[in-house]
Order: structure tokens, then sequence, then C-alpha cells
């Protein structure tokens, strides 16, 4: 029998993690560079993670998971000044903008499910292609999205859509927390517990045999078009949290910034963890928002030479830094601190 | 009206060989190794710097006149290309190959090594554009009220002849019995003495060849070079050669000038900001009807 402690010890951890980057945000302990970079961190986990879903754990290859983080960004921005802010566009706010705090969650995730929908774009074409024919419908789909939010006039075409920091400061007005380091952290939190939750699930296992064989998972009763858009909703879905989060981290979004480039950045954070292994994703994702602001002096350089460290890594360990494994089976000790398998 | 049909299906055949010409290299590589080489689109924009300082080299310091500069020119930045594709290869694919590596992390690694090229030709020649030399004189012909140029029709021309080049290559020639012989059966190939390694090193000459080729053709028609050209014509090439029918030269072929005759219709009826839009969609569209693509085979997998 274990001991409380040790059976709640990783929600313990992350209760006084969070507790403690709040505390040093609110006392503005952290420069707000390095909260910057400690937020994009935690977009980047969930964005890795929810790619890792369809390309690692199903072993479809799609690139064009920027165009769903779009999707996201821009709706739920649109709601959010809509709803809490005053603007040119859209005039007075429809609600209180006292209510922001209550209701920021819901308008992240309802940028969340309009991405999911937008996954069902990719998610039908996928019954029938697999592979290279899917690769392209998502580098077609990234395109098609951004070129449509290019040509909507009313949210700003590529000239980019802003307001964002005003409902933020609404929320802070009412309650003074440093309320965006809070919400990327739990909607980080939650994507993981979520992916970790669905990859142990039977959907899991219905996807890992998608990945090993389909025809074969087909005849073992997988219901595999099922399980092929539900996973994709999920992913692209988590991509739109995602988005929705980088808005109002910035609080300013164009089109420009969810291009192919944005979408080849999150399929080598995918690559360099490990096709399958959350924590491979989650500590790539890390390690590479590191290497960004750390290369940043040189500027244009940088370009040169991440991709150049990524070829060197490809060369000597071609399966990513953690393979399909999972931290714990690196470091067997630790799956005493949490419950189920 | 019908001279304006005439006049667009021109300029959509102009436009379509640019895609077509780097639709062949993508759909070699691929028919060969099933390997995406994202980094095409930047060896075509690789091919176009290379043809920029040879024929600024042969005309300045050489001082020759044009015709023989592009004479000169045209040899040497295909041969030159052909040289940055073997050492991709060579460098970045060839190991990971015989490590025997999932086939996506060779995918990621040629993404990567796009990048490079990209980027390091921004920090080493910097972001001014490039105006490449005018080798030949552009004369414009008018017949009918339908206008073209000379340099319209060699692009055309050029492109068409390459096609013919590569299918008598790929149908007719040992080494293209070969490459065929690989995207068949990888593991009985060697078996039968083929030199595997040597047939991927031709194929990947030829696609870059080609691509340098295409390089050359596009500087000379839009004399602005930068950096970036090469990643956005590269991308839709590769949809092009899916479309086609990807692993078959017909297909690539029919691809490049089909994405060039939306995108040149689009742009004659809407506003050109559409252009990605209802091109991007039209290619969907014919995907989901035709998932292997017009020219491709389904292929049936045991279990």
């Amino acid at each position: 029998m274990k001991s409380l402690l040790q059976r709640y010890s990783v929600q313990l951890f992350l209760v006084t993690l969070g507790g403690i980057i709040t505390y040093l945000a609110y006392q503005e302990a952290i420069g707000l560079y390095f909260l910057s970079v400690m937020m994009f961190m935690g977009v980047n986990i969930i964005l890795s993670t929810s790619l890792n879903l369809v390309n690692g754990n199903m072993g479809e290859f799609s690139c064009g998971h920027a165009g769903f983080m779009c999707v996201g960004a821009y709706v739920s921005s649109i709601l959010g000044v809509l709803l809490f802010s005053k603007d040119k566009i859209f005039g007075a706010p429809l609600l209180d903008p006292g209510l922001a705090v209550y209701l920021f969650p819901l308008v992240i995730i309802a940028g969340g499910i309009a991405a999911a929908l937008a996954g069902l774009l990719v998610a039908i074409p996928s019954f029938k292609t697999r592979g290279d024919y899917l690769a392209i419908i998502t580098i077609a789909a990234n395109y098609i999205i951004i070129s449509l939010v290019e040509n909507l006039g009313v949210i700003g075409g590529s000239r980019g859509f802003m307001g964002m920091k005003k409902v933020i400061n609404a929320m802070r007005d009412t309650v003074d927390l440093p309320w965006m380091v809070i919400w990327v952290f739990i909607f980080t939190v939650f994507t993981i517990w979520l992916l970790r939750r669905y990859n142990t699930s039977t959907f899991g296992k219905g996807v890992s045999a998608i990945c090993q064989d389909e025809v074969a998972a087909e005849i073992m009763s997988v219901n595999t078009n099922k399980m092929k858009a539900i996973t994709f909703m999920l992913s692209s879905g988590l991509a739109g949290v995602a988005g929705g989060l980088f808005a109002y981290i910035i609080g300013y979004v164009n089109p420009g910034s969810f291009n192919i480039l944005k979408s080849t950045e999150v399929l080598v954070m995918v690559y360099l963890g490990g096709m399958a292994s959350l924590s491979g994703a989650v500590m790539s994702a890390m390690f590479f928002t590191i290497l960004l602001e750390v290369l940043r002096p040189l500027q244009i350089w940088k370009w040169v030479i991440i991709p150049l460290i990524l070829i060197i890594v490809m060369q000597f360990r071609p399966e990513g830094i953690m393979g399909n494994r999972e931290l714990s089976d690196v470091f067997p000790w630790m799956k005493r601190f949490y419950r189920f398998k | 009206m019908l001279e304006s049909i005439i006049q667009n299906l021109i300029n959509a055949l102009q436009w379509g060989s640019f895609y077509a010409l780097i639709a062949l290299g993508y759909t070699m590589v691929y028919g060969v190794l099933t390997l995406i080489n994202f980094a095409h689109g930047d060896v075509f924009m690789v091919g176009a710097y290379i043809a920029f300082f040879v024929a600024t080299f042969i005309l300045g310091a050489l001082g020759l006149p044009g015709w023989v500069a592009l004479a000169l020119t045209i040899p040497i930045t295909m041969i030159l290309t052909a040289g940055v594709g073997v050492s991709l290869e060579r460098i970045a694919y060839r190991p990971l190959r015989r490590k025997g590596a999932h086939r996506l992390y060779v995918v990621i690694t040629a993404l990567m090594c796009g990048l490079i090229l990209e980027n390091a030709n921004l920090a080493i020649f910097g972001a001014s554009r490039k105006a490449f030399p005018e080798l030949i004189s552009v004369q414009v012909y008018t017949i009918g009220g339908v206008s073209f140029t000379n340099l319209k029709i060699a692009v055309i021309g050029t492109a068409i002849l390459s096609f013919f080049i590569l299918q008598w290559i790929v149908t007719k020639t040992k080494v293209g019995m070969a490459m065929r012989a690989i995207s068949y059966d990888k593991f009985a190939v060697p078996l039968m003495g083929i030199p595997i390694d040597n047939i991927i090193v031709i194929t990947f000459i030829l696609g870059s060849a080609f691509a340098g080729l295409a390089g050359l053709l596009f500087a000379m028609s839009y004399p602005i070079l930068e950096p970036y050209m090469g990643a956005l014509i590269g991308w839709k090439a590769f949809i092009a050669a899916v479309v086609g029918g990807i692993g078959d030269i017909r297909g690539a072929f029919l691809g490049g000038f089909l994405l060039g005759a939306v995108e040149i219709l689009v742009v004659a009826v809407f506003p050109s900001t559409y252009r990605d839009l209802i091109a991007f969609s039209v290619l969907l569209i014919i995907l989901s009807l035709k998932p292997t693509g017009l020219f491709g085979i389904a292929k049936t997998t045991k279990i």
C-alpha cells in the first residue's frame, strides 16, 4: 500500500509548481521576458504533444498543424474582444467586462472547438488516403485557412487582429493576478493529462492499432473511421487551444505567423522528441523553445544552426531523443509516483 | 474573347512549365525512394542563384555576347545544381537510409536541409534582391491580338522537351528500368546485381539538374531573385506532383500544367489574393475524388 503522499505526489508537485510560478510572476520576481518564454514553452508543449497524437501515435503525417492553431487563435480572439471589450469594429462589449475572469477559459475552449471542426476537414479525406497524400491535404488545408483569413477584411485580413490586451486588462482589473501565466499553466497540464488518459484508454489502443496496421485493425473490429475522426479532432482542437493562448499572450494575431514555417517548427518538436513518446514531446518542446531563445542573438544564422543541429541529432540518434519510450520507461522509479499504468 | 482565352492559355502553359519542371524532381525521387524531398524547392532557388552568378561572371568578366553566355550558362547551371542535389543526398539522406531510420525522419531531414539552404543564402548574400542580367533580348510577337514573347515559347518548349527526355530515360533505358525496379521492390533489386546507390544518385542528378534549369528559366522570365522564392513554389510543385499521381513522370507534368492553369484562371477572374485559396481548394477536390492522383495506381496491401 502506497502512502498518501506518494500517491498524490504528481498532483502535489504540479500544484506547488503552479503556485510558485504564479507567486513569482505576481511579485514580478521573474522578468517579463522570462515569463513570456515560459508561456511560449507551455504553448509549444500543447502543440507538440497534440501533433504527436496524430503523427506519432497514429502514424499519419500531418504537416498543417499551424492552420488549426490559426483557427483557434482567431476564433478565441474575436470572441473575447466581442464579448468583453470595446472595439472599433464590434462596438460595445456584449457582456460585462467583469465577467471576463470567469468566462476566459470558455473563450479559449470555444477556439479549440472551432479548430476541432476544422480538423474534420482533414479527417474526412484521411478515411481514404494515408501517408504522403494526407501530408499534401494538410499542407493544402494550412494554406487554405491562412488564405481565407487573409481575404476576410472584417477581421483585419493580412494586417492582423488586435485588442486582446484589453480583455487581459479587464481580467486584471477584476482580480489582480497574472492570469495568462495561470491559464497557460492549467491548459498545458490539462493537455498532458488528457493525452495521457487518451493514449492509455481503449481509444488509444485503437489508435496504436491503426498505426501498426490499418487493415488488420479494421478486421479486429476497430472502427477506424470513427477513431481517425475523433483523434484528428482532438489533436486539432488542442492546437486551437494553443493558438488561442498564443493570441492572448502576444495580444495580436496575423495570418502570417501561422504559415507553413510554424507547422515545420511543430513537426521538428515532434520528431526531435521521438514518435509516440508523450514525455519526449514535452521535453523537446521545452528544449526547442530554449534553443530558439538562446540563439536569438545570432539573428538569421539561428535558422541555419537549428536545422544543422537537428540534422546532426538525426544522424546520431535517428529515433529522436526518447524513441518511442516514455520517461518512466527510462527511469522506472518514477512509476511509484502515479497510480494508473 | 477567343484572344483572351488563348492569351491566358499561353500564360498558363508558361507558369505551369515551372511547376512541371520542379514537380519532376519530386516525383522521380519519390518514385525511387518514397521520400518527399522537401529540399527540392530550395534546390530550385539555389539553381536560380547559381545561374545568376554564372551569367554575371560570363557576361561581366569574360565579356561574351548574350547568346554565348546563355549557351554556357545552361549546362554549367544544370551541372552545379545537380552537384548540390547529390551532396544533399550523400551528406544527409544516405547515412539515415543506411541506418534504417523511419522514413519520416528522412523527410524531416529534407525539410531541415531546405531551411539551411534558404537561410544560409539569406545570411551570406543578404536580403537585397538580385536582378538577373538580360541574356537574350526579349521580343514580343503579336498574332491576331495574342501577344507572346520568344522567352515564353522557349520556356514552354524546354518543359515539353524535358518531359520527353525524362520519359525516354525512365521508360526506355536500362537506368530507367533500374529506377522502376527499385520502386517496385527495394529488397530484391540489390540481389539482381543492380547498384542501388548509383541509381539513386542518378535520380538526384536528373531531378536537381532539371530544377536548376527551371531556376534559370524562372530567373530569365521574372528577373528578381530572393532567398525564399523556392519555398512556396516548391510546396506547390509538390502538390502538383501529388495531384498528377506521385511517382509518375506524366502525372508530374500534367499536375504542373493543371496547377498553372488553375492559378492563371483564378487571377484572370478573381482578385489575385484569392489565388492560393481557390487553387488549393480545386486540388483538394481533385484529390478527394481520385485519392491516388490522376495517374496514380492504387496499390493493394497484403496483411
